[in-house]
């Protein structure tokens, strides 16, 4: 069955949807009993721990495991020998996984071991002797594109040029998106602003480090429960990197203590399950908080050129960026997306973003919510907000004026359909806290920000129980109350109370392959499903109904959760609920059961516009958030407890970006900072209350309107407390983080 | 490796473990116990997910040995709850939202749970620096700190039937919410 985005069969009456309900995993949740990546064990189990390079950039010349394996209770050493031949597409993640002939960062991990305790494994390390030679490192993305940089990976000739280069560099991809004149465009403006950006890396920051079990028998058939995003991911890596078939390998994925994109990937799954080959034995490995700072997926660093050029009435006549990221030490950073979403909020006749992917001495990259997008919408929503100031506009009224809108060209391509930008920024501009006043040393920011959204390979399960109840088998890991959102469509579509459903994550052989929980795509797509599926259960739910009655199948129809006659000449019958139905399965051929499996199209991309109020104390350079209001398109707020939260969450990752949080390498190529501590995420003082207001622009491309939510929200922060602290300070701001010795330099205090 | 005896109460159970010398109280909790709601966070006291009490004082279950717990009363988010019956702040972070992964949970339930022991009508600034020392990466702190303050308001009513007018006047004139 399909559902054809379609805006008039699109359902805008709901009687669970948009209801604020129990999330089925809450109670263990808030009583210790929810099990989360680390909170497993096997009969048997060993403990898996990983030796990292000390060095950014060291060839390996021997490694000597020989004092490690005599060490009693020690029954399984890994290195990079032990990963064989594989697939090209799985190259880069083999060689991070376990470095091979060089040690590409701090933290790569070299070699691991399987003990019978966690301090037999850490003996066991510090008895492995590692041979390296020391090589030049690059840390910085403007130095590692340098002619006379060290060259890291010698085979990598940069790919988008002209001409594909003679010599390797560590620029491994340039991109470019937009269309239009920008030179004949900034002729047109009366005032054009070129300024540079610079972000620091950050981290996702998920409060649980990555954790798994692995446990492979002598038959060649393994287990692992893994905390990750995608556990159909993980099987078809794990089994792909070790030569082992899909089907022999089930994967479980565990509650999930968040992910925001560094749960997209593997680290220590691989590893685990080859010192479980190795050692026949159950492997459990958990990282370290510094291991998870230094050896996961960090975001990327970045630098940025922006010019733009405006008239005196506000229109935006050519938009120009060069994004640069370092992505570690493999190419594939975010920097396309980046390009793509910087000036998607503005309808443009002269645009252009070029991207440039480089790589470093650092871990490589991974995705972290609306990966790419928030330092190039940062430097685009900077420049746009100093060229207001100079030409005494109003910055909402300038974006209204620009802002893209149902069908205009993006600035990377397609035209958009229906979008609800505009509906942002009126929600911005009618607020209260727009007018709301401020005092010395405060300023007010606003920015606007864009992600695509994603749909993406999705399998559901739908089996209606004897008592009326429904299972409900999802394959997309629930990152933050997903299965109530998809139990709330289900019970919709079905007709039958919120409480009659319940939804699990469901193992790698129990569905079909689902993509991984990323791109705001979960409560669209995996809903989308179930909507379906439900759709698909109905059609036998009849069925059975017509059987019963002794009348054709389409002379029944489904309406509030029973199967009714669809006219008077169908026959006179008691309409029968679905329990009445599911009680009579076995006798009326079986069980019941609704599928779905889709490669979903249609997310509908997402807008928000972000306003915050800051405070700077001009003389230690502190800046403190004041008041915040998230004004985000949600298509239809499906749970709207949920979609408030992923606003605020969202919001306040972005602070931590804006104002704290840095990886910070030394001259020697070490992070120096691989810990909470000193790597320092919001707390809760450092807060007010983060409002919210949902607007719902549906979007045509899902059954109930369904657009993403998670990722949106980081988008607009990085730019809208940078204005907000560049009209408090007086100062343009054009560093990230706005820590208090980079504010206090902007000042010129130091 | 050589290993502590040791005894103690956790949970109101009376609890003997024999663990390393060098383990910390969150390992044996989670470990050798089968306790797993305290979780690791960082390892380093500075993410609160292990919170527990020991005899009364709030504690990262990280930063102590076990052995270091001989005698001690220890109580973890396992013992929160009254049976089936959840603690008034279990309730309350249900009921706001107040949790999207869940992993920091029970560290914040027993640290607001410590602070509503010794405070029953804080401000909210007092709730937000006494979960100062709980990282939270989801909510934005919003809804914890919203379903804190909601529980404090509903325990004092439990505990005073009938509050006098001008006193509970006073008391939510204390309490400012800057939303």
């Amino acid at each position: 069955m399909n559902v054809q985005p379609d805006n008039k069969s699109m359902k805008r009456d709901f009687d669970i949807v948009g209801k604020r309900t129990a999330r089925p995993d809450g109670i263990d949740k808030v009583t210790g009993r929810a099990r989360f990546g680390a909170d497993m064990s096997m009969p048997g189990m060993l403990w898996g721990l990983v030796l990292r390079s000390p060095h950014a950039h060291a060839k390996i010349r021997r490694i000597d495991t020989s004092a490690a394996e005599k060490l009693n209770g020690v029954h399984a050493i890994v290195t990079s020998k032990d990963f064989g031949p594989c697939d090209d597409s799985l190259l880069d993640i083999r060689e991070n996984v376990m470095a091979r002939e060089k040690a590409l960062y701090d933290g790569h991990a070299v070699a691991a071991v399987a003990a019978v305790s966690k301090s037999v494994a850490r003996q066991a390390l510090k008895l492995i002797k590692v041979d390296y030679q020391v090589l030049p490192h690059v840390t910085d993305v403007d130095e590692a594109m340098k002619p006379d940089a060290p060259v890291i990976n010698d085979k990598l000739f940069t790919k988008g040029l002209d001409k594909t280069p003679k010599k390797p560099s560590n620029i491994a991809e340039r991109f470019e998106f937009g269309h239009g004149d920008v030179e004949k465009g900034f002729k047109e403006a009366d005032l054009v602003i070129e300024r540079t950006f610079r972000t620091a890396a950050t981290h996702q920051g998920y409060i649980e480090p990555h954790a798994c079990v692995a446990s492979m028998g002598a038959d060649g058939r393994g287990e692992m429960w893994v905390c990750t995003q995608g556990h159909f991911m993980v099987r078809n890596t794990c089994a792909g990197l070790l030569g082992i078939d899909v089907s022999n390998l089930r994967v479980t994925a565990s509650e999930i203590g968040g992910g925001f994109g560094g749960k997209t990937t593997v680290f220590i799954e691989p590893v685990a399950l080859a010192l479980s080959l190795k050692a026949n034995r159950p492997v459990k490995m958990v990282m370290s908080r510094e291991e998870v700072l230094r050896a996961s997926g960090p975001t990327s660093s970045s630098s940025i050129d922006v010019k733009i050029g405006m008239k005196k009435d506000g229109t935006i006549t050519a938009g120009d960026a060069t994004l640069r990221y370092q992505g570690g030490a493999f190419p594939g950073s975010a920097v396309p997306y980046g390009a793509m979403a910087c000036f998607a909020p503005y309808d443009l006749k002269n645009v252009r973003a070029i991207g440039w992917d480089v790589i470093t001495n650092r871990p490589k990259q991974a995705a972290y919510r609306a990966p790419g997008a928030p330092m190039g919408a940062y430097a685009i929503e900077s420049v746009i907000d100093e060229l207001c100031r100079e030409l005494k506009l109003d910055p909402l009224d300038v974006r209204l004026k620009n802002a893209s809108t149902d069908g205009s060209k993006a600035s990377y391509g397609p035209n958009f359909g229906v979008i609800g930008l505009k509906a942002t920024l009126e929600a911005a501009r009618n607020h209260p806290h727009w007018k709301a006043k401020l005092g010395k040393n405060q300023g007010r920011g606003v920015a606007c920000g864009f992600w695509f959204n994603f749909g993406g390979e999705t399998s559901v399960s739908l089996n209606v129980n004897v008592d009326g109840t429904v299972g409900l088998s999802v394959g997309t890991p629930d990152i933050g109350g997903s299965r109530a959102s998809i139990g709330n469509m289900a019970a919709e579509e079905l007709g039958i109370p919120y409480d009659k459903v319940r939804c699990i994550i469901a193992d790698t052989a129990s569905l079909g392959y689902n993509d991984v929980t990323d791109g705001s795509r979960v409560t669209f797509a995996s809903g989308m499903a179930a909507i379906q599926a439900a759709r698909d259960a109905i059609g036998k739910l009849c069925e059975r109904a017509a059987k019963i009655w002794g009348i054709p199948a389409d002379a029944v129809v489904w309406e509030k959760g029973h199967a009714r006659p669809a006219s008077p000449n169908a026959g006179k019958h008691e309409p029968l609920s679905l329990a009445d139905i599911a009680a009579q399965a076995g006798a009326t051929g079986g069980p019941i059961a609704g599928h779905c499996e889709i490669n979903a199209e249609g997310a509908g991309v997402s807008f928000a516009t972000h306003m915050v109020d800051t405070e700077v104390d001009p003389e230690t350079g502190h800046v403190k958030i004041l008041r915040y209001t998230v004004f985000q398109d949600a298509g239809k707020a499906v749970h709207p407890s949920y979609v408030e939260g992923q606003f605020q969450g969202g919001a306040v990752q972005g602070i931590g970006w804006a104002l704290n949080e840095e990886y910070i390498y030394g001259k020697d190529g070490r992070l120096q900072n691989p810990g909470f501590l000193d790597y320092r995420i919001p707390v809760c003082s450092d807060l007010p209350m983060i409002d919210t207001v949902i607007i719902e622009v549906p979007n045509p491309g899902h059954p109930y309107g369904v657009r993403g939510v998670g990722e949106t929200s980081i988008v607009p922060p990085l730019a809208a407390i940078s204005n907000s602290v560049s009209d408090a300070a007086g100062v343009r701001m054009t560093r990230l983080p706005m820590s208090p010795p980079n504010v206090l330099k902007a000042l010129g205090r130091i | 490796m050589f290993q502590v005896h040791v005894r103690t109460r956790i949970n109101g159970d009376d609890t003997e473990f024999s663990c390393e010398a060098d383990e910390t109280l969150l390992d044996v909790l989670r470990d050798r116990v089968g306790l797993t709601g305290a979780k690791e966070g960082c390892g380093t006291g500075d993410c609160g997910a292990c919170s527990v009490l020991v005899d009364g004082r709030l504690v990262c279950a990280c930063l102590m040995l076990g052995a270091e717990a001989e005698g001690c009363d220890i109580e973890t988010v396992e013992g929160m709850a009254t049976g089936a019956k959840l603690h008034p702040l279990q309730q309350k972070f249900l009921d706001h939202a107040a949790l999207q992964c869940g992993v920091c949970t029970p560290g914040f339930l027993v640290a607001a749970k410590s602070l509503l022991e010794r405070n029953d009508n804080p401000t909210e600034e007092e709730v937000r620096y006494w979960l100062a020392g709980n990282l939270c990466r989801c909510t934005g702190y919003d809804k914890i700190v919203r379903a804190v303050l909601d529980t404090a308001a509903d325990m004092r009513k439990a505990s005073k039937p009938k509050p006098a007018k001008a006193k509970a006047k006073k008391a939510s004139a204390k309490r400012r919410v800057s939303a």
